[in-house]
């Protein structure tokens, strides 16, 4: 009886998510057959395919492997040692996640490429004739994802270290053990979880990872850039097939990491975090100082190079280390010409209609898995997870593939090049994370408090209003929050999918980039910055004023 | 208060995928304005008897019946438990945390669409009842367990249910705070009319603030009756071995008023109190159910005695002692007594206190 109301809530969630995530997918496999195997035989004999899937492998595996090598000791410096500058560098640690991707690789342009100020600093002080490096190909890839991603590393490690118990240290030491040993036998192993979900988590992002390849990639391609090169020359069959290859590529590795990671969980209670020690020897004590300041400078200095820039005078910055004409008038021209006011508009109106619809179906969703026995929830929690899986470019041709007809009979809907495309790609690639945070707010609720709602006689919708929302408030804040920040910058499903209605900011900055305006480019990216410093200052205040109800 | 009774009759619920109902064919009556534990071992089925009478699950057959205060009987097995009325404390309590806690205790008002100032005014004065004036104000965060567990009370009573029904409402407290908490619950429940069924795995619990205690095993009704029945009288060993301290001990039993209970050898005659006479299968033999303040310590000469060796003694406060005698043949006796020179390993007797009531026999 009351599992029949809960079906007029489940079914239509259900059915939306089929639709819109399921639906998508199995068309790109269907069409990758097509022509029968045609194009299948296409990519396995293809050169270019076979070296941007290796590509595509190593560019992940090196960058899990790097963003490791910054993230760990980092977490371990920053939860563990106290040192001057600890608090400033942890400040700033999470920064180069609060870059848009474009925004990132373009400052990293700005500053590491071949004409960038770091790269003519060093020309300069070394009276270099040629510039030392050329910031292109997989190892500049790499390091942008290292720079990027390293990030996730060190939340999750940060985080494991926070809930680590210290007696289990000391009672290494006590039985004898080496700091190196304990290290070794105890802290790593009990770290095991959150080293494998950062890595799952940096080798999904450098998967499907798009701008930087792009950007950097020189003549080397990955898939997803892959897909796209196929699709602009026409060959749609083959795009299917590498949107295929990536996705399915994808999917494997997650079953994989969450079988790593799931041979190993510890629960521990123990009192919780250690305080932070000094540094004993004195040159470390010395140095930690000036690596922490050298490191705040690495980790700021792309902001601050896409301000400098955005005040620079585009068309006069040639060959100087620093551009030499400054101006506010990229931002004057971005406000007054309606031309370039548009991206601006149609970013914030898509980012908000997205993130709308992801509030509502992820809440419905995460209450129906969470708190209810609804039919078919074991399959919404399977639904909500998979565009996380699925890389953007795989998602993004996936509803180019489906929803360029209309076809009622099948469920199709005339929706590409129309302004809605966009806002439905970003609300598919943002239902796991939005669900994820609502779904682990629930899971923190007393479930007997609804029960004990209804005991007191409360209707299913008073109970909802006064006690589920209230409870899923803070995941339906946050997550609401990483869904708006990552469709305000969103730069690959636009690429594929934008038309002129609905033109996004990142758009708008590639094609700035390429007409070599600059500043014009880094005034968009600033103000992206903005927006999304704006989206986290409303979420910070929105959850605050929640608290002090 | 219009207090109801609440009548389960052969109530069974059934799990997907359980080997055995988790409550099986149970029937039960609260009565008007009584208070009523469900007791029993964990995975005895209490809980889920509870949540059946609220509402929360639904028995795969049995009726659940409220008879209102005017005598009008009906039954509510598929109401659910928002229409049903009932209070309900929980465990954790439930209490909401975003909520003060006057907003906890005047949600069950609100939900029935009482205007803000009546339900803030009467949110009060459950409150005060309860002995929390002045803490409305507060979020329920910042109470302590026991101020806790009074404002899930309040926030039950407020809505004047016919039936109220507490999970474990004594088992979140530290063992002072809870032993003088059930002497207040029983107080505010008595001074509240309320018609109660609580669950507690606690027989303490139980015997301190019900009327009545029922208690339930692998989800069957054993025994109903009041605290002095379920002790004295013991319907089976399953009850007798729940229920109070005792030592079970082979019988020898005919029918007659007398039995005689057999120990090492020794055999002492006593009359005894027998529920389950008549019992088709008696093959086990009869077993006696001798509880520590039935015996005595002798001197390990006396005539009749059970001899044997105190293996372990606690002081238990009132000048009062509890012994462990191993028995020759292996047998151990727990012994209630005031001699204060008997020492671990003395050699001791064990006699029936003479002029107690009849021991109870139950199958072995």
């Amino acid at each position: 009886m009351r599992t029949r109301r809960l079906l007029w809530v489940s079914v239509p969630v259900l059915l939306l998510l089929i639709w819109s995530v399921v639906y998508p997918s199995v068309n790109v496999i269907t069409a990758s057959f097509a022509s029968g195997l045609d194009d299948w035989r296409t990519f396995l004999t293809n050169p270019s395919d076979r070296d941007a899937t290796w590509a595509t492998i190593v560019v992940s595996v090196w960058s899990v492997i790097t963003a490791m090598l910054i993230g760990v000791p980092l977490a371990f410096a920053l939860t563990r040692v106290e040192f001057r500058g600890r608090r400033l560098l942890s400040a700033v640690a999470v920064l180069p996640a609060a870059l848009p991707p474009l925004v990132g690789v373009i400052a990293f342009l700005f500053l590491y490429g071949e004409s960038g100020v770091f790269t003519r600093t060093v020309q300069h002080v070394f009276g270099l004739a040629e510039p030392p490096w050329t910031l292109t190909g997989l190892p500049a890839v790499i390091f942008v994802h290292a720079y990027t991603m390293y990030v996730y590393v060190y939340l999750f490690v940060a985080a494991g270290l926070e809930r680590y118990d210290q007696s289990l240290d000391e009672a290494a030491a006590g039985l004898g053990a080496t700091r190196r040993m304990t290290l070794r036998r105890v802290t790593l192993p009990m770290l095991t979880p959150a080293l494998a979900g950062a890595a799952l988590l940096v080798f999904m992002s450098a998967l499907g990872s798009f701008s930087a390849p792009y950007v950097f990639g020189g003549g080397r391609r990955v898939l997803a850039t892959q897909i796209l090169a196929s699709k602009l020359n026409g060959a749609e069959g083959l795009a299917y097939v590498e949107t295929t290859v990536l996705a399915v590529t994808a999917v494997l590795a997650l079953v994989l990491f969450r079988w790593l990671e799931g041979r190993r969980r510890y629960t521990s209670a123990g009192k919780g975090r250690a305080p932070r020690v000094a540094i004993r020897s004195p040159f470390w004590r010395r140095a930690a100082p000036v690596l922490a300041v050298g490191l705040v400078l690495t980790l700021v200095l792309p902001h601050l190079m896409v301000a400098l820039v955005a005040f620079a005078r585009d068309g006069t910055w040639t060959t100087q280390i620093l551009p030499p004409e400054y101006t506010v008038d990229n931002f004057r021209r971005l406000a007054t010409d309606p031309q370039l006011w548009r991206p601006i508009t149609n970013s914030v109106s898509m980012s908000l209609a997205a993130t709308a619809a992801n509030v509502v179906i992820c809440f419905l969703a995460a209450y129906l898995i969470v708190l209810t026995r609804a039919p078919g929830r074991r399959l919404m929690q399977l639904l909500v997870v998979l565009p996380w899986a699925i890389p953007a470019t795989a998602i993004a041709l996936g509803l180019a593939a489906t929803f360029n007809r209309n076809d009622p009979a099948t469920g199709r809907v005339l929706l590409v090049g129309t302004f809605w495309i966009l806002p439905l790609a970003y609300f598919v690639r943002n239902v796991p994370v939005v669900a994820g945070a609502v779904e682990s707010s629930l899971r923190q609720m007393d479930p007997s408090t609804e029960d004990a709602a209804r005991g007191l006689g409360a209707s299913w919708w008073l109970t909802i209003r006064r006690v589920v929302l209230p409870a899923a408030r803070p995941g339906l804040i946050a997550g609401a929050m990483l869904a708006a920040v990552a469709a305000v910058g969103e730069f690959v499903m636009s690429i594929v999918l934008s038309t002129h209605a609905n033109r996004p900011i990142s758009m708008e900055i590639l094609s700035q980039l390429r007409d070599f305006s600059f500043g014009t480019a880094a005034a968009y990216s600033l103000l992206l910055i903005l927006l999304v410093l704006i989206i986290t200052a409303s979420a910070r205040w929105a959850e605050g004023r929640w608290m002090s109800q | 208060m219009s207090s109801g009774a609440l009548s389960l009759a052969e109530v069974t619920k059934r799990y997907p995928g359980a080997e055995r109902p988790a409550v099986d064919g149970v029937s039960l009556q609260v009565r008007s304005g009584e208070l009523l534990a469900l007791v029993g071992a964990s995975g005895s089925g209490k809980t889920t008897t509870l949540r059946l009478a609220a509402g929360y699950e639904q028995p795969d057959s049995g009726d659940v019946i409220l008879a209102a205060a005017d005598g009008s009987a009906r039954t509510i097995t598929g109401v659910p438990p928002e229409r049903r009325g009932f209070g309900m404390v929980f465990q954790h309590y439930a209490l909401f945390p975003h909520m003060t806690v006057e907003e906890n205790v005047a949600f069950g008002l609100e939900a029935r669409g009482v205007r803000k100032r009546e339900r803030l005014e009467r949110a009060r004065q459950a409150l005060a009842s309860v002995g929390l004036e002045g803490k409305g104000g507060r979020s329920v965060q910042a109470l302590s367990g026991g101020e806790q567990q009074r404002v899930a009370l309040a926030r039950a009573l407020v809505i004047e249910p016919p039936v109220l029904l507490l999970d474990e409402p004594l088992s979140n407290l530290d063992p002072t705070l809870r032993q003088a908490t059930r002497d207040e619950l029983r107080t505010m429940l008595r001074r509240s009319g309320v018609t109660a069924l609580f669950v507690t795995h606690d027989q303490e619990d139980a015997f301190a603030v019900a009327d009545r205690v029922a208690m339930l095993r692998f989800g069957r009704l054993l025994q109903v009756g009041t605290p002095e029945e379920l002790y004295h009288e013991p319907a089976s060993r399953h009850v007798a071995e729940f229920i109070g301290r005792a030592s079970l001990i082979p019988a020898e039993w005919r029918g007659e008023a007398q039995a005689r209970i057999v120990a090492g050898g020794v055999a002492q005659e006593a009359p005894v109190f027998v529920a389950e006479r008549g019992h088709p299968d008696a093959r086990g033999g009869w077993l006696a159910v001798l509880r520590p303040e039935a015996l005595a310590v002798t001197s390990p000469d006396a005539a009749g005695a059970w001899r044997g060796e105190v293996a372990s003694r606690r002081f238990t406060g009132g000048g009062h002692y509890e012994l462990t005698v191993r028995l020759e043949g292996g047998m151990a006796l727990d012994v209630l007594s005031t001699a204060g020179d008997v020492r671990e390993g003395s050699r001791v007797g064990v006699s029936l206190r003479p002029g107690v009531r009849p021991v109870p026999l139950v199958l072995a």
